[in-house]
C-alpha cells in the first residue's frame, strides 16, 4: 500500500515537473568578472543593413554561420544578431524587455550593444534611464572621434554631458529624381537645371504642375514628405511629458498633402515602405522624385531598379526645403560583457576612415568623416553607378554641416505612424479633419499613456 | 475503536483527487493566478513610461469609467459586424454542404476528398491568411492586376481604404477558415438523426425541401444553437486576422478594430491597468455566453422551454 502510495506519489510529481519545465527557461546566472570578456557578443537591431555592413566590413570577422545570424571572429568571440522589427514600436519593446532584466540573466544573454535611430534615440541616451554606457566610459576619447559630423555627437549627448552612441553615417536629405523624366519636361537631367526647378516650394509646385500636364506624378505619397515637414519644426512634439504640440508646419503637411492628392500631383500611395512605394520606383513608374538620404539610394531604390532600363536613370539635387531622416547609432548597453569587444566595433565601424571609405565607396553611403566626405566630393573617381555617375557629396556637403537635430524627441517614432496613421483616413476621403484630429488625440494616449489629461494643442 | 477508524479511513476517493491534481495546479498556475493578476491590475495605474514603470496605484474604478467613455462600444460593435458578416455565409453554406454530403440519396463521389478540402483553410495559421489576403487585395495586388488588365474596373479598388471592403475581407476570411469545421460538424448532428425517420418522410412523399425545414433542421437544433453561441465566443475573440490585414490599425478610421485589437492596443504600450479592466469587460461577456451553452447543454427541455419563451418574448 505504501510503496503504491509511493509510486503514484512520483507519477504525480513527475507530470507536475514536466508540465513547469514546459515554460521555465532557467538562466545560468553567472556573474562577469571585470576584465574578462564574455565569449557572446548580442548586437540587437531592427533590420539586416547595418548586420550586412558589419559581417562584410569588420576586420575581425572570420566566417558566419549558414544562417547568418551568428558571426565568428578570429578570436573565437560570437557575434550574436536579435532583430525585431521598427513598425509599431516592435524592436523598442523587445529592447526594452532585454534591458530591464540586463542584471538577472547571464552574462551571455545580455544585449551588449544595441542600434537607436534619431525618432527614439532620447529615450535610451536620457541618462535616469541608465541603460546606454558613456562612450568616456568605454575608454573613447574625443580625439578618437573628431573627423565625425557635430550633429552625430550632439545628437547622443545628454543633459550630463556625455556622449552615448555613434553613428558611422550622416543622413542629410536629397531629392532624388529620374533623368528620363527630367529630360521629357524640363529639357534637361544636369542637376543644375533640376536644382533650380525645384529650388525651393514655389518653384518645386512649379515644376510640379508641368509634371502633371505631361502626365508624370512630381512625387509617390505624402509619406514621402512627411519628413521635410517634420525636420523644419519649431518645437518638440511633447512638452514637459504631458502636453502635445501640434507644430504649424505639421497642419502644412496635411493642408499641401491634401491639395496635392486631389490635385493628382502626388501618386497617393499611402506609405513608405510598402509594395506601392517600390513600385513607384521601379523602372516602369512614372513617379519624378523621391526625397531620401544618402542610405535611401542603396536601400531604396537600387533594389527595385537593378537589372533594368532604370538602372542607371538617376541623379540628386538638394531638396526644396532642408532635411535628414534616420541615422542609426551604435549604442553600447550597461553591463555588457564584453566593453573592450564594443569598443572596437564601435571605433572601428564609425571612426576607421578606411572602413568608412568602403562604406562610401560600396553602399553609397554618406560616412560619418567630414574631412574624407569633403574629399570625396572633389574627387572624380567618386561616382555612383546608380546616379550615372553623380558625385551626390557635394549636394549633401552644406546639408549635412547644417543638421539641427534640437527639436528631435522620444515621441517622434510614435508621433510619425500615429499622425500618418489619422490623417491617412483624411486623405482618403473617409473622414473629416475634426474628426482626423480627434483620433490623433485618442491614438497618442492610446500609445503613450501618461500624455492622458495633458491634452493636444492645435496650431 | 482506533482500529475501526483505520478502516473507515481507507477511501479510493483521494486517489482521484490526486489524479486530477496535476490539472488543477496547471490551471492554477496559468489560468488562475493570470486571472486574479489582471482582476487586480484593473484597479490600478499601471504602465510603462518609457523604460520607467508607474504605479501600481490603487485607483479604484477610474480605468473602467475611462474604458466606458472611450469608444468601447465602437469597437464592441465592429466586432459583431465583422462576426455576422461571416458567421451568416458560414452557416448557410455549412447547413447546405452538410445536408448534401449525408443525403442517402445524393450520391456524391470523392466526398471525403471534399471534407478535406473544405477544413483546409482553418489548418492555414490566421496570421498567414491574412498576410496572404493583404497581399492579394492590395492596392498593387494581383487581384487588382486582373481587374484592371480585363478591363472591369478603370481604377484600382482600394479595398483596404473602405470600410465595406475592409470589414468584408476580414469577414469573408472568417468564414473561409471556419465553413468546413462547421460543416463537419453539422454532418455529425445530421448523421445522428434516425434514418428511419427520413424513410418515413419519403415514403410520405416529402420533398427535398419539407425534408430539410421540417425534419433536419428541427432535430439538429441543439447542436445549431451550440455552433451559434461557440462561434459568438470566437468571435469576441477576433484578433489575428484583422490585425495582420490592417497593421494593427483597423483602419479605416478604427472601423475594423475589434475589442482584442483595442486590448492589444494597450498591452502594446504596457498599460496593464487599462487592459485588465479590457480583459475583465470580456470575461464578463464571454462568462454569461459560456453559461448559457452550459445551460442548455445540460437541461434540454429547459432550453427549449426558455428558447419558447424567448420567441414569445420577441414578439411581444
Amino acid at each position: 500500500m505504501i510503496k503504491k502510495r509511493i509510486l503514484s506519489l512520483a507519477l504525480t510529481s513527475v507530470i507536475c515537473l514536466a508540465l513547469l519545465s514546459g515554460c521555465g527557461s532557467s538562466p545560468g546566472g553567472a556573474d562577469i568578472v571585470p576584465g574578462v570578456e564574455g565569449k557572446i557578443v548580442n548586437i540587437y537591431v531592427w533590420n539586416e543593413e547595418f548586420q550586412g555592413k558589419f559581417n562584410e566590413n569588420y576586420p575581425e570577422v572570420e566566417r558566419l554561420s549558414d544562417d547568418k545570424s551568428v558571426a565568428y571572429l578570429k578570436d573565437g568571440t560570437e557575434v550574436h544578431w536579435i532583430i525585431n522589427p521598427t513598425q509599431d514600436g516592435v524592436y523598442q519593446q523587445k529592447l526594452d524587455e532585454a534591458l530591464l532584466k540586463q542584471d538577472k540573466v547571464s552574462a551571455d544573454e545580455r544585449v551588449d550593444m544595441f542600434l537607436v535611430e534619431a525618432d527614439y534615440a532620447l529615450k535610451y541616451t536620457d541618462p535616469e534611464a541608465n541603460v546606454a554606457m558613456p562612450i568616456s566610459q568605454l575608454g573613447i576619447t574625443e580625439a578618437d572621434i573628431a573627423n565625425q559630423y557635430r550633429y552625430t555627437l550632439e545628437a547622443m549627448t545628454a543633459s550630463d554631458g556625455e556622449i552615448r552612441g555613434l553613428s558611422y553615417q550622416a543622413t542629410p536629405g536629397m531629392l532624388v529624381y529620374r533623368r528620363s523624366i527630367a529630360k521629357a519636361v524640363l529639357g534637361s537631367d544636369d542637376p543644375e537645371v533640376v536644382g533650380a526647378a525645384v529650388a525651393d516650394w514655389d518653384k518645386f509646385y512649379e515644376t510640379a504642375g508641368q509634371m502633371k500636364a505631361a502626365g508624370y506624378y512630381m512625387y509617390s505619397g505624402r509619406a514621402d514628405t512627411y519628413r521635410v515637414y517634420s525636420n523644419n519644426v519649431s518645437a518638440p512634439w511633447v512638452e514637459n511629458d504631458k502636453t502635445v504640440v501640434v507644430d504649424p508646419n505639421m497642419m502644412n503637411w496635411v493642408d499641401r498633402s491634401m491639395e496635392d492628392i486631389q490635385q493628382g500631383i502626388n501618386h497617393n500611395v499611402p506609405g513608405q515602405w510598402i509594395d506601392e512605394w517600390n513600385k513607384d520606383m521601379g523602372p516602369d513608374s512614372k513617379v519624378f522624385c523621391f526625397f531620401l538620404p544618402a542610405w535611401g539610394l542603396d536601400v531604396c531604390i537600387a533594389p527595385n531598379v537593378k537589372d533594368t532600363a532604370a538602372a542607371q536613370d538617376w541623379a540628386v539635387c538638394p531638396s526644396p526645403q532642408s532635411f535628414f531622416w534616420g541615422g542609426t547609432w551604435l549604442v553600447a548597453a550597461n553591463g555588457t560583457d564584453n566593453a573592450a569587444q564594443v569598443k572596437d566595433i564601435m571605433l572601428t565601424m564609425t571612426a576607421d576612415r578606411d572602413l568608412l571609405r568602403t562604406l562610401a565607396m560600396n553602399y553609397g553611403e554618406m560616412s560619418n568623416d567630414q574631412p574624407l566626405m569633403e574629399e570625396l566630393a572633389q574627387s572624380p573617381d567618386f561616382g555612383i553607378e546608380l546616379l550615372g555617375g553623380q558625385n551626390y557629396i557635394g549636394v549633401l556637403s552644406d546639408v549635412a554641416a547644417n543638421i539641427d537635430l534640437s527639436n528631435i524627441s522620444s515621441y517622434d517614432q510614435g508621433c510619425v505612424e500615429e499622425f500618418q496613421n489619422t490623417f491617412g483616413d483624411y486623405f482618403n476621403g473617409i473622414i473629416s479633419l475634426d474628426k482626423a484630429k480627434a483620433n490623433f488625440e485618442m491614438s497618442i494616449t492610446e500609445r503613450y499613456p501618461w500624455l492622458v489629461g495633458g491634452g493636444v494643442i492645435w496650431p | 475503536m482506533g482500529n475501526q477508524k483505520k478502516i473507515r479511513g481507507i477511501s479510493y476517493a483521494k486517489w482521484g483527487y490526486i489524479f486530477i491534481l496535476p490539472f488543477f495546479l496547471s490551471y492554477a498556475i496559468f489560468s488562475l493566478i493570470p486571472l486574479v493578476d489582471t482582476i487586480w491590475n484593473s484597479f490600478h495605474e499601471y504602465y510603462a513610461f518609457g523604460l520607467k514603470t508607474v504605479g501600481p496605484n490603487w485607483t479604484g474604478l477610474s480605468n473602467y469609467i475611462s474604458l466606458l467613455s472611450s469608444d468601447l462600444p465602437k469597437y464592441a460593435w465592429n466586432t459583431f459586424v465583422m462576426w455576422i458578416l461571416g458567421f451568416v455565409p458560414q452557416i448557410i453554406i455549412s447547413l447546405i454542404l452538410a445536408s448534401w454530403f449525408t443525403d442517402a440519396r445524393l450520391k456524391i463521389r470523392g466526398k471525403q476528398f471534399f471534407k478535406v478540402v473544405i477544413y483546409l483553410p482553418n489548418l492555414i495559421m490566421a496570421s498567414a491568411f491574412a498576410m496572404l489576403f493583404f497581399a492579394l487585395f492590395s492596392n498593387a495586388g494581383p487581384v487588382n492586376n486582373i481587374l484592371l488588365s480585363l478591363g472591369i474596373v478603370g481604377e484600382a479598388i482600394r479595398f483596404m481604404e473602405s470600410t465595406l471592403g475592409a470589414r468584408t475581407l476580414v469577414a469573408l476570411m472568417n468564414f473561409l477558415m471556419w465553413f468546413g469545421n462547421t460543416t463537419i460538424m453539422l454532418m455529425a448532428a445530421i448523421m445522428g438523426i434516425n434514418p428511419s425517420v427520413f424513410e418515413a418522410a419519403e415514403l410520405d412523399g416529402c420533398t427535398h425541401t419539407q425534408k430539410f425545414f421540417l425534419i433536419t433542421l428541427p432535430q439538429i437544433k441543439p447542436l445549431l444553437t451550440y455552433t451559434l453561441i461557440t462561434s459568438l465566443i470566437g468571435g469576441l475573440q477576433m484578433f489575428d486576422v484583422p490585425q495582420i490585414l490592417t497593421g494593427g490599425k483597423g483602419a479605416p478610421d478604427r472601423t475594423t478594430m475589434t475589442l482584442i485589437m483595442y486590448l492589444n492596443k494597450h498591452l502594446q504600450a504596457k498599460n496593464y491597468g487599462i487592459a485588465g479592466a479590457l480583459s475583465v469587460f470580456l470575461f464578463i461577456i464571454s462568462g454569461i455566453l459560456c453559461w448559457i451553452v452550459f445551460k442548455m447543454n445540460t437541461d434540454p427541455d429547459n432550453a427549449k422551454a426558455a428558447a419558447k419563451r424567448a420567441k414569445k418574448g420577441g414578439k411581444a
